[in-house]
């Protein structure tokens, strides 16, 4: 069979009709000419050598077969970055750089490494929780490898709720040493990523007793295999736990002790300490400081989840451009499915989410890096917005992410099921982040808590936090008047917000009346206190990407501000419209304001239409990152879904073996 | 590490449960004595035991899953071929053993052998003459030959007249030239296709005497019956693995001008003469019978994955304890958080509420057909229009429904060994195949604006849409009805509204001067969600009315919790749905709020009996194949056990450590 090796020509159509430059948007979600510059280089060395490539799809092997692949390639790619790219970057920028490590990565593994948490977790833990002389002894072994650390924190029966944890480390005055013991099956550490196989030093989060007296959690770091032989030491019993629905070459692991004892140095001490003698010392207020390393997270989450999602968009869209079906009007060739209304219903929104998440990202960064600079000279004031508002954001990006990266899959019909097209790799991979470092409706509960806080501030006159600053208007009780504007439908949302907390007090409050404890009310009340929650996020991201859309397009060529505005107001008709009847509750919106929004929201689908494909070109992503074969930058989509076919073992053989084992006999009637 | 008793959090559990639990799943499975037939049949199959893996499946190469799945299928055939020969029920033993809940204990992850009993033998009976069945049907039902069905191409698949594929007659051999003039005209999909059937129903272009007929149905042979080679002229292999359903062996098709004999056309409906000329089909509407069963089946299959993973979830919910809500009391089992109530209560009553629809529909369709003989098909396109609406919103919302039961359980419901990742993959696939879900709710709303514009016109509305009237006479809304037959009602009047929407939208853009199909193209996404509305208002009647008609006889205990339940699936999709009301009637604030309290009063009241619900559905835990799940509730070590199994924790150092790691760390890689 000849496969053509020519560029599919809708495509070439289409990047001829865009009216915008598509590199200024890509600098623009760069974060400027300068930081796209530095990605492509970065990005150069990281895939010019052909390393990230597999023979055999990874999906074929079974997972033994691909943790080994897996390993091979994480420790190529290490080298990669260790020789090439920090002597680029160096490693003070190693953090905010961590992005582009993250999109190189992906050109090497569909899936994930099994390295992930060594400079996800395990480092940043000692840099945040290691005394000064820890830090001078930990830091240089691990940043070069020697060693090969992960995190464990989560156990078998405990994940969300933290003081829960099983696992204990006694202290014993007279070996000056720690017991780490995990006294039943609940206990044993479970899912953290490398610890299966891989890593040979772990930091575990234990419950600290000292002096028969529990003090709460603490980390330790354990050293779980020994580095020449790389067995399990004696009282360490680790192995893992086996395929998930993704994360499949991550080597999550699990992990149990029995007496299992280390030095009381490996205790990090930053934060509190234990004496020589057993007296337990604390250091610093424990809780607010280690808010630091949470928030942190979770602004790369936000990060990651946008990215995914731009990846997911990018394969839908020029998919969408190659694929023709059915007939419109008959007689007239089959159109492009991209010009069917419920095809770019499905993805525009997409397109827009990515930039709206993107840009709430990079805006949270630079709240967190204030707040911090704040809590440097004394001021944690604002820690509680903070953390609210990370929580929310985390939950919210990761759930529209997951749900409209299932979206972009199903609008690919069929071929997105391949799992050639990367969309179900992509998807398992961000609906993991609904789960991990706080559930969606843990987290949104949370969130609540701060927000029921601050409307009873604003109730009684007190003066509340920027984020929340629109429940001061809102608690006099007047209904909003709908405009069309953006900032119009921004208010709305703010209103939008304010009463659906508002009903949620008056439900805490009646059910309180009616005897109950603020616990069982709080707990009754659950369902409307995410959905309240869930509210407040929304607006704070609508306005978010409203007013950075405007301040970082301000100098941009009228054609890009156009399209960027456009975007923009889709996305925010699109949450209009998905919402009418909290709109119809708590503002003054009218069925014909409702129609009209409608109109708008189609009008902009078809303003958005011949600029769709340049839309996600300017994601940039090189073909090796998006790993898609229906969306790759040629629009090859029938060829490349054929290549990657013929590259199955199976297909190597024309008659497998059990024709002869299995189906022959019982066609014969022999079996 | 194990223990082998029931979780004490289950048995409370269980005891609290407030009605028989048997009379549910008697209810459930249609009576007593079919309850019996399928835990025969259930005991009878997997007694066998060709279920049980050594390894579990999903530590296996793609290639070695394939082989597992061929072993499993052939040794499943082997003992339908052994009933068939003691009982001879026909098709009957295929469905009840392959298809569905019993299926899946045997292949998790689908059968290769799926489409020869689905697709391959369905097509013969229904569009074979009487001689080709007499030829086929015989040799197919024996297992002598093993077929699949290919319609759908690379490039081509919900417009089945778009297909490439030529069948080419030529009048001096008496035979038909098969070819893919392109690589788009490959097919692409068919389940064991790939290596599995040597015959296979090919979908195709049929030309004679220098013109196009349109698609039909050909019987080709694709490998040789001893060898298993493909034949000459014959691209065949796999398609590489998928999202899920990695057992099916789903393959792709080339023809290089493959001639087969006239007689390998099925004729059943239009013939080609032995001169080349072409008779027509007598009718087309025959082919609804063999649509409407597989969509029924279908839907009943999202109603057992459903029932799986409610049950996995719920089970699981009572066992797992997270937090602290108060200081110093214990921690709560997850399913007294009312937000995991939510989660999870809608699902259980989802379950009711399809498996009595598509039964309503079935039932509906049988005694339409009855009347077909009769010439009488007046009503067809309305089942037509029912049957891909809730084709789309039982699919759709039966992955939601999965999804959500494995986010609730948290981690460990991304295990694998949960098997709610896998019934995600299996169920997701569904709301693209056999009609994907768009492109049927669009087919339902050319249905459903026909309609308005015959009620307009005062011509007779068919049952399910003679609502539609309510709305085109204009007549006022009534005041806020909030009793359950009241939030029916207003169900109907939204859909009403949004058709009506619609319409005006499409007549208004054909004023400003589009045509009617780009006026339509620009109004399709509100009339996807007219149709939807449609179905919902069907789909809330229907299970109110067939619940009450099945509880006649129920005792008063279970009678009020399947109250319950409806009650529950109503008000949720009333608070879904919020705007909508608030558009199209007359529902006020404090209507909502009272709603919304209603709500929160159902979840509370179901809380005891949840686990008793799932335990009603029966599933065996070899069905089931859940860590999570299983009736026992031993979460934790089943998940333990589980981890053990795999190879990668046979050995204490992996081989990559030498290769790689350890190279690594000491600088030497």
């Amino acid at each position: 069979m000849e496969l053509s090796m020519s560029a599919n020509e809708d495509l070439a159509k289409e990047r001829a009709r865009c009216d915008f430059n598509v590199s200024e948007i890509t600098n623009i979600l760069d974060g400027g000419i300068e930081r796209t510059k530095q990605r492509k280089k970065i990005e150069s060395i990281a895939l010019s050598n052909g390393k990230c490539r597999d023979v055999t799809p990874e999906e074929t092997l079974g997972p033994k077969e691909r943790y080994e692949n897996a390993i091979r390639k994480s420790c190529l790619y290490t080298k990669i970055v260790k020789d090439q790219v920090l002597t680029l970057t160096g490693l003070e920028v190693l953090g905010s750089n961590s992005s582009v490590l993250r999109r190189t990565a992906d050109a090497f593994f569909k899936d994930i490494s099994p390295f992930l948490l060594h400079l996800g977790m395990f480092v940043p833990t000692i840099m945040g929780q290691g005394t000064p002389e820890q830090q001078s002894y930990w830091l240089p072994r691990a940043l070069d490898f020697q060693i090969i650390g992960t995190y464990a924190q989560t156990e078998l029966g405990h994940g969300t709720f933290i003081r829960g944890l099983e696992t204990t480390a006694t202290y014993d005055p007279d070996t000056e040493e720690f017991v780490i013991h995990n006294p039943r099956l609940t206990s044993y550490k479970w899912w953290a990523g490398g610890l299966g196989k891989t890593s040979n030093y772990c930091i575990v989060v234990a419950q600290l007793y000292t002096q028969g007296k529990c003090y709460g959690i603490h980390p330790f770091i354990v050293q779980i295999r020994d580095e020449d032989t790389h067995v399990p030491l004696p009282g360490v019993r680790v192995g893992e736990i086996g395929p998930r629905m993704g994360f499949n070459t991550a080597d999550n692991g699990f992990l149990g002790f029995d007496h299992y004892r280390i030095p009381r140095n490996h205790m990090l001490m930053k934060n509190s300490q234990v004496l020589k003698d057993g007296t337990y010392v604390k250091v610093a207020s424990h809780s607010k400081l280690t808010y630091g390393t949470m928030v942190f997270v979770r602004v790369m989450l936000v990060n990651e989840v946008a990215f995914n999602l731009a990846k997911a968009a990018t394969i839908a869209v020029r998919y969408s451009a190659v694929r023709r079906q059915s007939e419109k009007i008959s007689g007239e060739p089959e159109p492009q499915i991209l010009d069917y209304v419920t095809q770019q219903h499905k993805l525009f929104v997409c397109i827009a989410t990515a930039h709206a998440l993107q840009l709430s990202s990079n805006w949270l960064w630079k709240t967190f890096s204030a707040v911090l600079a704040d809590m440097r000279g004394g001021n944690t004031e604002n820690l509680p917005e903070l953390h609210a508002l990370s929580s929310c954001l985390k939950a919210l990006s990761t759930s529209d992410s997951a749900a409209l990266i299932e979206q972009c899959r199903l609008a690919c019909g069929g071929h997105g099921y391949m799992l050639s097209s990367n969309l179900p790799l992509l998807y398992s991979f961000v609906t993991a982040t609904r789960t991990y470092e706080g559930d969606y409706t843990v987290l949104l509960l949370q969130t609540a808590r701060f927000l029921i806080k601050a409307w009873e501030q604003a109730e009684s006159g007190k003066p509340v936090t920027p984020t929340v600053s629109y429940m001061e208007e809102a608690v006099v009780g007047n209904k909003y008047k709908w405009n069309g504007s953006a900032e119009g439908i921004i208010k709305a949302a703010y209103y939008v917000a304010a009463g659906k907390i508002s009903s949620s007090v008056a439900s805490i409050r009646k059910r309180m009346k009616n005897g109950k404890a603020f616990e069982d009310a709080w707990e009754l009340t659950g369902v409307q206190l995410v959905a309240a929650a869930e509210t407040h996020c929304r607006a704070v991201i609508c306005d978010v990407y409203r007013k950075e859309t405007v301040r970082l397009t301000a100098n941009s060529s009228p054609n890009v501000k156009t399209v960027m505005d456009q975007l923009n107001m889709l996305y925010l008709s699109h949450w209009a419209l998905e919402r009418t009847g909290d709109l119809l509750r708590y503002t003054s919106t009218t069925e014909d304001d409702i129609i009209s929004c409608q109109q708008r929201y189609e009008e902009l689908l078809a303003a958005i239409r011949p600029n769709a494909v340049g839309l996600v070109d300017a994601f940039d992503f090189p073909d090796e990152i998006l790993q898609s074969t229906l969306g790759a930058y040629d629009g090859r989509v029938y060829e490349r879904l054929m290549e990657e076919a013929l590259k199955s073992p199976l297909n190597a053989e024309p008659v497998n073996r059990s024709f002869h084992q299995y189906l022959k006999p019982l066609m014969q009637g022999k079996l | 590490m194990t223990k082998t008793k029931i979780n004490a959090d289950l048995i409370k559990e269980r005891s609290k449960c407030t009605f028989n639990i048997t009379e549910l799943t008697n209810l459930i499975d249609g009576g007593a004595h079919l309850t019996e037939e399928r835990k025969k049949r259930e005991e009878k199959v997997l007694k066998e035991g060709i279920h049980i893996d050594q390894v579990p499946s999903e530590y296996l190469s793609h290639k070695e899953k394939y082989e597992l799945a061929i072993k499993k299928a052939s040794l499943m055939f082997k003992l339908l071929r052994k009933w068939q020969e003691e009982e001879n029920t026909g098709m009957e033993n295929y469905r009840a053993v392959l298809g569905g809940a019993l299926g899946s204990a045997i292949l998790e992850d689908g059968s290769p052998l799926t489409l020869h009993y689905v697709m391959f033998i369905p097509t013969l009976m229904g569009q074979g003459t009487v001689e080709q069945q007499a030829y086929w049907i015989g040799r197919a039902f024996n297992v002598d030959i093993i077929g699949t069905y290919a319609q759908t191409e690379l490039g081509h698949g919900t417009f089945v007249r778009g297909l490439e594929t030529t069948a080419t007659y030529d009048p001096k051999t008496k035979e038909f030239v098969l070819h893919s003039p392109s690589l788009t005209a490959y097919k692409w999909w068919p389940g064991g296709l790939a290596h599995t059937a040597n015959y296979c129903i090919v979908m195709a272009q049929l030309y004679t005497a220098g013109k196009c007929h349109g698609i039909h149905a050909f019987i080709v042979q694709l490998r040789d019956e001893e060898t298993h080679m493909p034949l000459p002229g014959i691209k065949v292999g796999e398609i590489g693995a998928k999202l899920g359903m990695n057992g099916t062996n789903n393959g792709f098709l080339g023809l290089e001008h493959v001639r087969i004999p006239r007689e390998h056309m099925l004729m059943k409906n239009a013939k080609v003469l032995e001169d080349g000329t072409y008779v027509n089909s007598p009718s087309s509407k025959l082919t609804y019978g063999t649509m409407m069963f597989v969509r029924v089946v279908l839907v009943n299959d999202m109603c057992n994955y459903m029932a799986k993973a409610v049950t996995t979830a719920t089970r699981y919910s009572a066992v797992r304890h997270q937090s602290q809500p108060k200081p110093d009391e214990p921690e709560p089992q997850i399913l007294d958080y009312v937000t995991q109530q939510h989660k999870l209560f809608v699902g259980i009553a989802s379950v009711h509420a399809f498996k009595l629809s598509a039964n309503w529909l079935w039932n509906m369709y049988n005694n339409v057909t009855a009347e077909l003989e009769s010439g009488d098909m007046e009503r067809l396109p309305e089942l037509h229009a029912l049957s891909c609406c809730l084709k789309a919103v039982s699919t759709a919302d039966a992955a939601q429904c999965v999804e959500r039961c494995r986010l609730a359980c948290g981690g460990h419901g991304y295990m694998l060994s949960s098997n709610l990742p896998t019934s995600y993959g299996l169920v997701t696939a569904a709301c693209t195949y056999e009609g994907e879900n768009t492109v049927l709710l669009l087919q339902t709303a050319r249905y459903l604006v026909k309609a308005w514009q015959q009620a307009a016109g005062a011509s007779q509305l068919t049952p399910t849409v003679a609502y539609i009237r309510r709305v085109t006479s204009g007549r006022r809304a009534p005041p806020f009805d909030s009793s359950l037959a009241g939030l029916i009602d207003a169900f109907h009047t939204v859909a009403a509204g949004k058709i009506g929407l619609c319409v005006a939208n499409i007549e208004k853009r054909q004023k400003e001067g589009l045509s009617y199909e780009d006026a339509w193209n620009m109004t399709s996404v509100q009339l996807t969600q007219a149709s939807e509305a449609h179905c919902r208002a069907i789909l809330l009647l229907t299970y109110h009315e067939q619940t009450e008609m099945q509880c006649k006889n129920a005792s008063p205990e279970l009678r009020e919790v399947l109250s319950q339940l409806v009650d529950l699936y109503v008000v949720y999709w009333t608070l879904q749905c919020v705007g909508d009301l608030l558009r199209f009637t007359s529902i006020s604030e404090r209507d909502i709020e009272r709603l919304q309290r209603w709500y929160e009063d159902l979840l509370s009241q179901l809380r005891p009996n949840a686990v008793g619900l799932v335990d009603a559905f029966d599933i065996r835990d070899e069905i089931l194949h859940s860590a999570l799940g299983a009736y026992d509730g031993r979460v934790y070590e089943r998940l333990m056990e589980e981890a053990l199994k795999s190879p990668l924790n046979a050995e204490p150092v992996n081989r990559s450590f030498h290769q790689y790691l350890k190279p690594l760390m000491q600088g030497k890689l």
